[in-house]
């Protein structure tokens, strides 16, 4: 390329559903990035984005694939046919020793749409296997559960992002956007400058700073707390009676629950004063326009769905959802957590959101997959349960993994760590050596988000294009080339797996033909000229649907279902042996597992290590020093962490963030209690103990 | 396992819900003829933010959903504990291998004259007791009359509360100096009656009720008339026990219990109003739902004690934030204890702390909702209290403390958040020649995330500009909002 060669891509940032717009320009060689305007960031980007370019040239980039010939001896670099043979005869060997289930296979919700629509294709006709599960399972699945239930149908936002901005109230639940996805701050500013802010947060966060009314519960009573607000709407007098009768069912069964949950003994369970519960929903009420948002923080329990669901009903009898200017969304956390979990590599799901165990969906997709549906998997194990049981007697004996650092992000971390030495055959794929890559015996180098093209479905079910905008290193191949390469060694017809993404998302538009998430009308040349689509867009002259509801539910009958939910409590409740509460959660510096961003020196300069949030009562409580390091202790695990003690935080609770590696690992603590509906872990609370490292 | 409650009530019906399930064969015995409705909430019927329908426990179908026998408008006549074996006033037997009494308990009148004619209140007067109570009320107050309360407790002060909120007169009669004296000491109840007085609630403390005059009102025994239409009494109650007590049942104030539940008779339990556990106050809903949950597990073969219940009191009304807990009327110079008080009458704010070896033991919080929210999980959880007690006591009503001048920031303050940007590196930025809002923007990237910080990034140029002569303010570019 010519020295004063000057490329400039519009793309989209790596990391965050919120996927703001960046332009990207190869220049001189090195990369750099710039926001534009786009709705959802409005012309703004955090540290994150602005340093996103020096992911590109991060140090030890993976440029050969690795492969290690048996555990202990250290991987070394081969090339790309001797390390795709290698697998691939692992496999064939393993499938004809242990049957089909011998093999499973983890992806992620970073994954563009094509990587996760050909990950669960290859899993399901390249490898015969019902074991195949994602992250998301850890992210967003409470909600999409709750949301299914309430709604028919699962689209993280309803309606378009920048709809908040016309917003006098909006609660947001669990969510600290102003260290999570920083430029969505700009849509609730409105809101917050009208006095309608409200956050729920069991930490008074950057976001609650924000706000003009801050409930502060202690973990793990979300669902209570909801309850608490719901009996309120109808104490206060501000039940939408009309809507309820009109576009709902099952508000009477609801509201004998709710009845026994009046402010005040809420308040007893939750700490929130009765007298704020009750403004809060005065708030809500009064408002023209209002939002219920929810995010990880009451998602992320054993009773994540109850919860998500609770606050649909609070929604639900204000009569918020599926109207124009207001309603109800859920916050999706990872880059294409919306488009990850509707093409197939969840458990229980084929493409287009559909279900695996329905015979019309399975026929549909096997016909576009040029099968018989009966040589479909039926469903497999939720991600949880498909990690702890790698390596035994009915599990995995190796594991494909796709856009995920498991080591650091999975539960109960020491424990799946473990279950992965356990393993005959560990296979990554990632273009740096994570935690999990480290420990895997085949690493395949690929490339990352500026070097290719692929699709994203952002927070609000908008599909966008990430065009490729440089080259990658010579070596690396993508995703796509790596799942081609396998599933041609075990036997599969090339054509069956593109590896051009056009052509791998002209066939995911034909699989999702008809189903709840329909691509159908979506192409790369609609997406190029810039049309905003927003799913379902059924044909190519369809608009796409930015706002869902507003005529009616995805339920047969068209109404939308209140459910009978009731507060349980977190699934460990802290004793005299481990006396606090511990919640973990992200900082504004990194992203998930931290792979990527503990790469960036910027965002490690400034958030360099793990740290554990305390109140100064509890510190002197527990006799750990500010500054200092503690070790952090459950039942499953010990972590060390540097004591920053504040008073922004309950005295019976601390935070500790999840990016950290090795003895720093949050998620050695954490509870893997699972939700019985969408088998979401307990990451947002467990019992500790605290004391001097 | 036949399993037979008396009572549909709050303790009753709980107790049901937590058996379902578990396989049980469950008969309820209710004496009322209307589904189990929620007691608590009756204050919000009187008060005219709740129907009747809104507060019932159950739906007419819960008994068939749920296949539970359930016997509406008949009651027990009497217990047979020998045969297990309970016999009802249609003359119908029901056997039990458990039975559990949750009869509740029954409204105290006060030796007024006149109150009870023939037997039965006078017309004119009505118990706050059951949701028939309530439409009595609601019916008479209809007029907007004057209205008495006898009773100056919780239940009668919430009822007080409700009727004047509809826009009656509403006197309370009170034979004590101070309200709520079971929870309140004499300081906080005289802030309470000031808070209430406001809300147009007359009371007449210190003062007994002798005679109830029909159409008139109540003479007092200073000779004065307290003028209404109609008089609600709500001057306590007490445990009905007329069918324990006939079988033979020991009784003390209610029918006694230990911390299983157990009754003296074998295989007769009871929970709720009805019963009497050493170190649980009665009367009040959290121990009765504890009990039954208790006692649900205990039948179906978990073996666990119910240990008692800390209660705290909180007055249900919308504009009056009342807690209660624990010890109250320990004295301020105690030697055994800590006690701390914030008293604010004319803004109607009353807190006291009684602490012992740093535990909250007792707590009155009045007009102050957050701290009443802190103090109540304090006193539950048993966990230290902040040393900083007057911090606690004050709640949000706390200086924050911070200091938003750019000049008094520390060089380490974060002023922008998404990219990481202290007043150092600005300040920085700005020496090394970013002396403009926009170059110290683009310099620093500060203010280009949520947007948030760009009024602070402005104050500080300006600050800067103040201290640097050579710069021309108006070239400073700073009009972000």
């Amino acid at each position: 390329m010519p020295v004063d060669a000057r490329v400039e891509v519009d793309t989209h940032c790596p990391y965050c559903a919120l996927q703001c717009g960046m332009v990207v320009r190869d220049e001189r060689a090195e990369a750099t990035v710039a926001p534009r305007e786009f709705p959802t960031n409005r012309g703004g980007l955090c540290q994150k984005g602005w340093t996103s370019a020096s992911l590109l040239n991060a140090p030890g980039r993976l440029t050969t694939p690795l492969l290690r010939e048996h555990r202990g001896a250290p991987l070394r670099p081969v090339g790309w046919t001797e390390a795709l043979d290698y697998v691939a005869l692992r496999l064939h060997e393993l499938r004809d020793r242990l049957g089909p289930d011998a093999v499973g296979v983890f992806g992620g919700g970073g994954l563009t749409n094509e990587k996760a629509y050909l990950l669960g294709k290859f899993a399901r006709v390249a490898l015969g296997t019902s074991k195949i599960d994602y992250n998301g399972r850890f992210c967003m699945s409470s909600a999409a559960a709750a949301g299914i239930k309430a709604f028919g149908i699962d689209r993280g936002l309803p309606f378009p992002v920048a709809d908040l901005a016309a917003a006098d109230a909006i609660l947001l639940v669990g969510a600290n956007v102003a260290e999570t996805m920083p430029p969505f701050m700009r849509h609730v500013r409105p809101a917050a400058d009208k006095g309608g802010l409200i956050v729920v947060d069991p930490r008074r966060t950057a976001t609650a700073e924000a706000a003009s009314l801050h409930l502060q519960p202690a973990p793990g009573t979300d669902l209570a707390l909801a309850l608490g607000m719901l009996h309120a709407v109808v104490a206060d007098g501000h039940v939408d009676h009309q809507y309820i009768a009109e576009r709902t069912t099952g508000f009477d069964e609801v509201w004998r629950i709710a009845a026994a949950w009046w402010p005040q003994r809420v308040e007893r369970i939750t700490g929130v004063p009765a007298a704020d519960q009750r403004a809060a929903v005065a708030l809500l009420a009064r408002a023209r326009n209002a939002y219920v948002l929810t995010a990880r923080g009451t998602e992320q329990h054993a009773s994540g769905v109850a919860t998500v669901s609770a606050w649909i009903n609070l929604c639900l009898s204000l009569g918020l959802c599926g109207r124009a200017g207001s309603g109800f969304g859920c916050l999706t956390g990872q880059g294409n957590g919306q488009g990850g979990r509707e093409h197939g590599q969840k458990a229980d799901q084929l493409p287009g959101y559909r279900k695996i165990d329905d015979p019309a969906a399975r026929s549909h997709v096997a016909g576009v997959w040029g099968i018989d549906a009966a040589e479909l998997p039926g469903p497999g194990p939720s991600a949880y349960e498909l990690l702890d049981s790698l390596g035994t007697a009915n599990g995995p004996k190796a594991l494909l993994v796709f856009g995920s650092n498991i080591v650091v992000s999975a539960p109960r971390a020491g424990h799946i760590a473990d279950r992965l030495d356990s393993l005959e055959l560990l296979v990554t794929s990632d273009f740096v050596l994570s935690e999990t890559a480290a420990v895997a015996d085949v690493v395949f180098p690929v490339t990352q988000w500026a070097e290719e093209s692929g699709t994203m479905t952002n927070l609000e079910g908008r599909i966008l294009l990430r065009g490729k905008a440089i080259t990658p290193p010579v070596g690396v191949r993508s995703d796509l080339d790596v799942l081609h390469g396998l599933a041609v060694r075990l036997g599969q017809p090339a054509e069956r797996f593109p590896v051009d993404p056009e052509t791998a998302f002209a066939e995911l538009g034909r699989a999702s033909a008809g189903g709840p998430a329909d691509y159908a009308g979506v192409s790369y040349d609609r997406l190029r000229a810039g049309e905003a689509l927003h799913w379902p867009v059924p044909t190519a002259d369809h608009p796409g649907t930015p706002r869902l509801f507003l005529d009616r539910f995805a339920h047969p009958g068209g109404l939308a279902r209140f459910q009978a939910v009731d507060h349980v409590g977190p699934a460990e409740p802290p004793d005299p042996e481990f006396p606090l509460h511990a919640t973990t959660g992200r900082v504004l510096q990194h992203y998930q597992s931290g792979a990527q961003t503990r790469r960036v020196p910027a965002l490690m300069n400034a958030s360099p290590e793990a740290f554990v949030e305390v109140h100064p009562d509890t510190a002197q409580r527990f006799d750990v020093q500010d500054g200092q390091w503690a070790l952090v202790e459950s039942r499953r695990g010990t972590v060390r962490a540097r004591v920053r003690c504040v008073t922004t935080i309950r005295p019976d609770t601390v935070f500790l963030p999840f990016h950290f590696p090795g003895a720093q690992r949050a998620n050695l603590l954490t509870n893997p209690a699972l939700e019985p509906t969408s088998r979401m872990p307990e990451f947002k609370v467990c019992a500790v103990r605290l004391g001097a490292a | 396992m036949r399993i037979t409650i008396i009572g549909y009530g709050m303790a009753g019906a709980r107790l049901a819900d937590n058996l379902r399930g578990s396989g049980a064969s469950i008969t309820v015995i209710g004496a009322e003829k209307h589904p189990a409705y929620n007691r608590i909430l009756l204050s919000n019927v009187v008060a005219g933010s709740m129907t009747p329908d809104d507060v019932l426990l159950h739906s007419p179908d819960w008994p068939r959903d749920n296949g539970i026998d359930l016997r509406l408008g008949v009651a027990a006549a009497e217990i047979l504990p020998a045969e297990h074996r309970v016999v009802l006033t249609d003359g119908s037997t029901v056997d039990y291998d458990a039975l559990v009494l949750a009869t509740g308990s029954t409204p105290w009148i006060p030796p007024t004259d006149g109150l009870i004619e023939d037997g039965v209140l006078a017309p004119g007067v009505v118990a706050f007791r059951d949701l028939d109570d309530c439409r009595q009320i609601v019916n008479q107050a209809k007029d907007f009359g004057p209205v008495a309360v006898l009773g100056g407790g919780l239940l009668g002060l919430e009822a007080a509360r409700g009727l004047a909120g509809r826009g009656c007169a509403v006197t309370v009669v009170h034979p004590v100096g101070h309200l709520m004296e079971r929870q309140l000491d004499p300081a906080g109840g005289h802030v309470l009656a000031r808070v209430l007085g406001a809300k147009g609630i007359e009371f007449r403390l210190g003062q007994l009720a002798t005679k109830y005059l029909p159409g008139k009102g109540l003479l007092l025994d200073d000779g004065s008339v307290v003028a209404a239409g109609l008089v609600v009494v709500s001057a306590g109650a007490r445990p009905s026990t007329e069918l324990a007590e006939a079988a033979g049942l020991a009784v003390d104030r209610g029918v006694i219990i230990d911390d299983l539940l157990a009754t003296s008779a074998p295989d007769v339990y009871a929970i709720g109003d009805c019963a009497t556990h050493p170190g649980t106050v009665s009367g009040l809903v959290q121990p009765a739902w504890e009990q039954a949950a208790v006692l649900a597990r205990r039948l179906t073969g978990e073996d666990i004690r119910y240990t008692g219940t800390p209660v705290v009191t909180r007055l249900k009304t919308r504009d009056v934030d009342l807690a209660a807990m624990g010890e109250v009327h320990v004295e301020p110079h105690d030697r055994d204890a800590e006690v701390v008080r914030l008293e604010d009458p004319s803004r109607g704010r009353y807190t006291k702390l009684v602490l012992r070896d740093d535990r909250v033991t007792g707590a009155i919080v009045l007009g102050a909702p957050d701290v009443a929210a802190a103090v109540t999980q304090l006193h539950d959880r048993g966990t230290p209290a902040p040393a900083d007690r007057m911090a606690l006591l004050l709640g949000r009503a706390m200086p924050a403390g911070e200091t938003t001048d750019p000049g008094t920031l520390p060089a380490s303050a974060l002023i922008c958040r998404c990219n990481t940007v202290d007043k150092g590196r600005l300040v920085g930025a700005w020496h090394a020649g970013a002396r403009s809002f926009d170059a110290l923007v683009s310099t620093t990237l500060a203010g280009t995330g949520c947007g948030g910080c760009r009024d602070s990034v402005c104050a500080l140029s300006r600050w800067l500009a103040e201290q640097d002569p050579v710069t021309e303010p108006e070239k400073l570019g700073c009009n972000a909002t």
